[in-house]
């Protein structure tokens, strides 16, 4: 456990992070003192993209859970059918409270047979205790116990290799193995937050500066760069992805306070995760009643005309039409030089339009203007690159 | 409408009875459910360990509200409205008998303001007919049910009380007993036993804020019939209702165990029964508490998490131990006449002594000195046998209630032994169901007599929790119909006909 008392607490990278910082510019993320940026945004975007970059990935919440009924505890948990999920494989989740409308998302890690590892957004022991009564489950809170680091990037899987990590080139996406380095055991998986190749490697808090500094000689014998990032080239990567944030895209339905500003999974574009056909789950009969009716609004993905930044903008049908909804979270693309939204609209007809008008401020020379940009409406996540999902992957 | 569709009714119980004989009077095939051998639940007759038969957990209680026996066309039976004499040590016992207070040690004043006391309350338990009498209304979505609910108590209170009484109403129905209490009395033993009657079943002591409203809830039994009776007297209650619910067609199986409501495609399809028998069915009725309906018979894998939760979060452990001793002889009371010894009698001789009884059980602790309703009857072998309720005596007793059984006994036995010199060497038997036991027995979840705390946060609209306080449960075709739902404990009929007015309700698409 860490010390709650203070603020913000040091990751097991700690030294190493702020070594590396040029910026010392901040953020707290459940308690952690994180890098909001390290060097420059555009750098460690790029890092992502086209080389190989690394975040600390230690202070996402973290839950073990064990025991008889692990496996029927999670499936009561989550919306989707994780009962068939196997060892070594990773799920996408979300949960819903009982009225159908999402709490948080995250992943579920099948680490070993009847050993799994619950990644979340949120602190949820609360809710994974209560949804626990009646099931034979332990439920241990492992987010300060595993030092976890995130390698992104086309190049992720060679920087891997070269560090020493063996037995990647069968590694699926998805997959988990366990492996050791340099004498310490590590578990990778092939999962991240960035829609690209990528890994995620996690250790004893103990064996992380080692972990840290094998992954980082590999730069410092000039084979491959690789930079540290922080949260807002994260923000970029992640939007591109189609990966959504609960608690800034959209309530989650526990902190939310006036009825109606929560959201079902069908709401947020989630619906495939739904699966109204395994056993009982907590939320689904509010959802098969939800998906009988028509929706009436929708997490919508936008790709917009111009280069300017929907901040905070108004969504409307058509320009000075009728307001539908707004940005709830958005990018400048330098891969697609496009802007980039998520956009939490009502359906016009009961039909996601195929596109909107958005109301767009910006500062020009720190004047005001108003501009209308005409907006791509589309199901796709913005950036899917091939390397992503084949395997083995390139090596470059 | 109704033809063809049948219900299973989980638990013989009064209220289970009740619901069953309403489903079935109205062409739905029903069929009622009972583990134990005998219907009734805490009604039913009981053995002791020494075989000698007596009344079960209830002793004594008003009778069925006039409305449910009248339609469940119950033969009437004369009724001995019931004396309670509340004890004094120093034998200047008080009387009080319908609206009226007697005793050497009563103040005239104290005489005619219990009148107009009882006059005021009676007419506040009064004005909550239309939510005792209906399914409580929804807070959230309401409809034209839910609304029209609303508006009769709201026109209930404002035009049958009046402005002033109105204004009264909403001062005390927040209030504890003890500070309304105090206002207005002036005898310490008067009112303690004013608090004593009311508190009987709950975790609760005169301080405990809102313990004004328990006593309202019963005061409107009282509206609805005539007094206070005694079980041993009226031909079996449990008998009447298990005769109604035959000649109106219900099945009956007692000595019969459910242990689980089968679940098909998350709606309840049938009950499984301990031997392994499915019995199918449309609808499942549970007269059995909240935690056993929803977390043994339905189980949590069926139900939301939240929902598990707060079922699993309500107060549902008793405080109160039935304690039993028969005598050859009639035990004498300190002055009381012979004929006068055999009622019912009180010992609460001041709201600071229930405060203090109350104490103890915050802390796992039974009373040092316990607060009693006691019932004297002479037995068909001549016998004299005396039943107490006695609490508090918590239902996590520190000691666990095998260790501290006897001693309990023991404390009850000095306490009567201030009212009857020499009782306890006359003893012949005696024997103690803790609450531990009641659970056990009467298969109650916490021995709860109201299957769950009769607080404000567990009552009308959110008894026993929000999502089942009208009867339905998440679960469609899965109903409540017991003392966990509105309008909760004593003997009332009323959760079982309020809940058989729901499901006919639904079953007609209404709603």
């Amino acid at each position: 456990m860490h010390d709650f008392t203070k603020t913000l607490a040091p990751s097991p990278f700690y030294d190493r992070i702020v070594a590396q910082s040029q910026t010392q510019n901040w953020a707290h993320w459940n308690g952690y003192q994180t890098p909001r940026v390290v060097d420059t945004v555009a750098s460690e975007y790029f890092a992502v993209r086209s080389s190989c970059s690394v975040m600390d990935l230690t202070p996402m919440e973290k839950y073990r859970i064990t025991g008889p009924d692990a496996k029927a505890f999670l499936n009561r948990l989550v919306v989707r059918d994780v009962s068939k999920l196997k060892p070594g494989r990773v799920t996408y989740v979300v949960w819903c409270n009982d009225e159908g409308k999402v709490i948080d998302d995250g992943t579920v890690f099948h680490l070993s047979e009847g050993v799994y590892r619950l990644c979340a957004q949120h602190h949820q022991l609360d809710w994974l205790r209560l949804s626990s009564i009646g099931f034979d489950v332990s439920i241990e809170l492992e987010t300060h116990d595993v030092a976890a680091l995130s390698v992104q990037g086309p190049t992720s899987y060679s920087v891997l290799t070269e560090a020493g990590i063996s037995g990647l080139e069968t590694v699926k996406p998805f997959d988990i193995v366990h492996t050791q380095l340099d004498g310490f055991d590590i578990t990778v998986s092939r999962t991240g937050f960035t829609g690209d190749l990528g890994y995620e490697l996690w250790t004893e808090p103990e064996n992380a500066l080692a972990l840290w500094d094998a992954i980082f000689e590999v730069k410092k014998r000039g084979l491959y760069d690789i930079r540290l990032i922080g949260l807002d080239a994260l923000e970029m990567v992640r939007i591109e992805a189609g990966f959504i944030m609960p608690g800034w895209d959209f309530n989650t339905a526990e902190t939310v306070i006036r009825d109606g500003y929560d959201r079902t999974p069908y709401e947020l574009d989630l619906g495939w995760l739904v699966n109204l056909n395994k056993p009982y789950f907590t939320g689904k009969r509010a959802l098969a009643a939800a998906n009988k009716q028509p929706l009436k609004r929708k997490m919508v993905k936008l790709i917009l005309d111009g280069n300017k930044v929907p901040s905070g903008s108004f969504i409307f049908d058509r320009k000075d039409g009728k307001n539908i909804g707004a940005v709830m979270a958005h990018s400048w693309s330098p891969i697609l030089k496009r802007a980039i939204a998520y956009a939490d609209i009502e359906l016009i007809n009961g039909q996601v339009p195929k596109e909107v008008s958005v109301e767009i401020y910006y500062q020009k020379e720190l004047a005001w203007k108003l501009h209308w940009a005409r907006a791509e409406v589309t199901d796709k996540p913005f950036w899917t690159p091939k390397r992503r999902s084949i395997t083995p992957p390139d090596a470059y | 409408m109704t033809k063809n569709l049948s219900a299973i009714v989980i638990g013989g119980g009064h209220n289970g009875l009740v619901c069953a004989t309403y489903l079935a009077s109205s062409g739905v095939k029903t069929t009622l459910l009972e583990a134990r051998e005998t219907l009734g639940g805490g009604l039913s007759k009981q053995t002791l360990r020494d075989g000698t038969a007596v009344p079960g957990l209830i002793q004594t209680h008003h009778s069925l509200n006039d409305k449910i026996a009248r339609e469940l066309k119950l033969q009437s039976t004369p009724c001995e409205p019931l004396p309670t004499t509340l004890l004094s040590t120093s034998g200047e016992h008080i009387t009080l008998m319908g609206d009226k207070v007697s005793g050497a040690g009563v103040s005239a004043r104290d005489i005619s303001e219990y009148r107009a006391f009882r006059e005021e309350y009676l007419s506040y338990g009064k004005a909550l007919k239309s939510l005792m009498l209906n399914t409580p209304p929804r807070l959230k979505h309401f409809d034209w049910s839910d609304k029209t609910v609303f508006a009769k108590l709201g026109l209930d209170l404002r035009f049958g009380l009046g402005k002033a009484g109105l204004n009264e109403f909403l001062r005390v129905a927040g209030m504890n007993l003890f500070d309304v209490l105090e206002e207005r009395f002036s005898s310490e033993l008067l009112k303690g036993g004013i608090a004593a009657d009311a508190l009987f079943g709950n975790h609760a002591g005169p301080k405990t804020p809102t313990t004004v409203l328990p006593m309202l809830m019963r005061l409107f039994q009282e509206t609805g019939s005539t007094a206070s009776r005694q079980v041993a007297q009226v031909d079996n209650l449990a008998g009447q209702l298990a005769e109604a619910a035959k000649s109106a067609g219900v099945e009956i199986k007692t000595s019969t165990t459910v242990h689980s409501v089968v679940m098909d495609n998350d709606k309840p399809t049938g009950v499984m029964l301990e031997n392994g028998d499915i019995l199918n069915a449309d609808i499942i009725v549970s007269n059995a508490d909240a935690k056993t309906t929803f977390l043994k018979l339905v189980g949590a894998r069926n139900l939301d998490g939240m929902f598990t939760h707060r079922v699993t979060k309500t107060r549902t452990n008793g405080d109160v131990a039935k304690f039993f001793a028969t005598f050859d002889a009639t035990p004498k009371f300190t002055n009381l006449s012979q004929n006068a010894s055999s009622g019912r009698f009180l010992v609460a001789p001041t709201l600071m002594y229930v405060e203090r009884a109350f104490n103890h059980c915050k802390y796992g602790e039974f009373s040092e000195a316990p607060v009693l309703d006691i019932h004297l009857t002479t037995l068909d072998n001549g016998k004299s046998l005396l039943s107490a309720n006695a609490m508090f005596a918590p239902y996590n007793l520190k000691q666990g209630w095998e260790a501290g059984r006897a001693a309990f006994e023991d404390k009850i036995l000095d306490i009567l032994s201030l009212y009857a010199p020499g009782i306890a060497s006359q003893v012949a038997c005696r024997e103690l169901w803790s609450p531990t036991d009641i659970e056990k027995s009467f298969h109650i979840e916490g021995g709860h007599w109201h299957h769950g705390e009769m607080a404000i946060d567990q009552s009308f609209m959110m008894r026993p929790v929000p999502g089942a306080g009208q009867y339905g449960t998440p679960v469609p075709g899965l109903y409540l119909c017991g003392a966990a739902a509105h309008p909760g404990g004593d003997i009332t009929g009323l959760p079982g006909r309020n809940a058989a007015k729901q499901i006919l309700a639904d079953l007609k698409g209404r709603r």
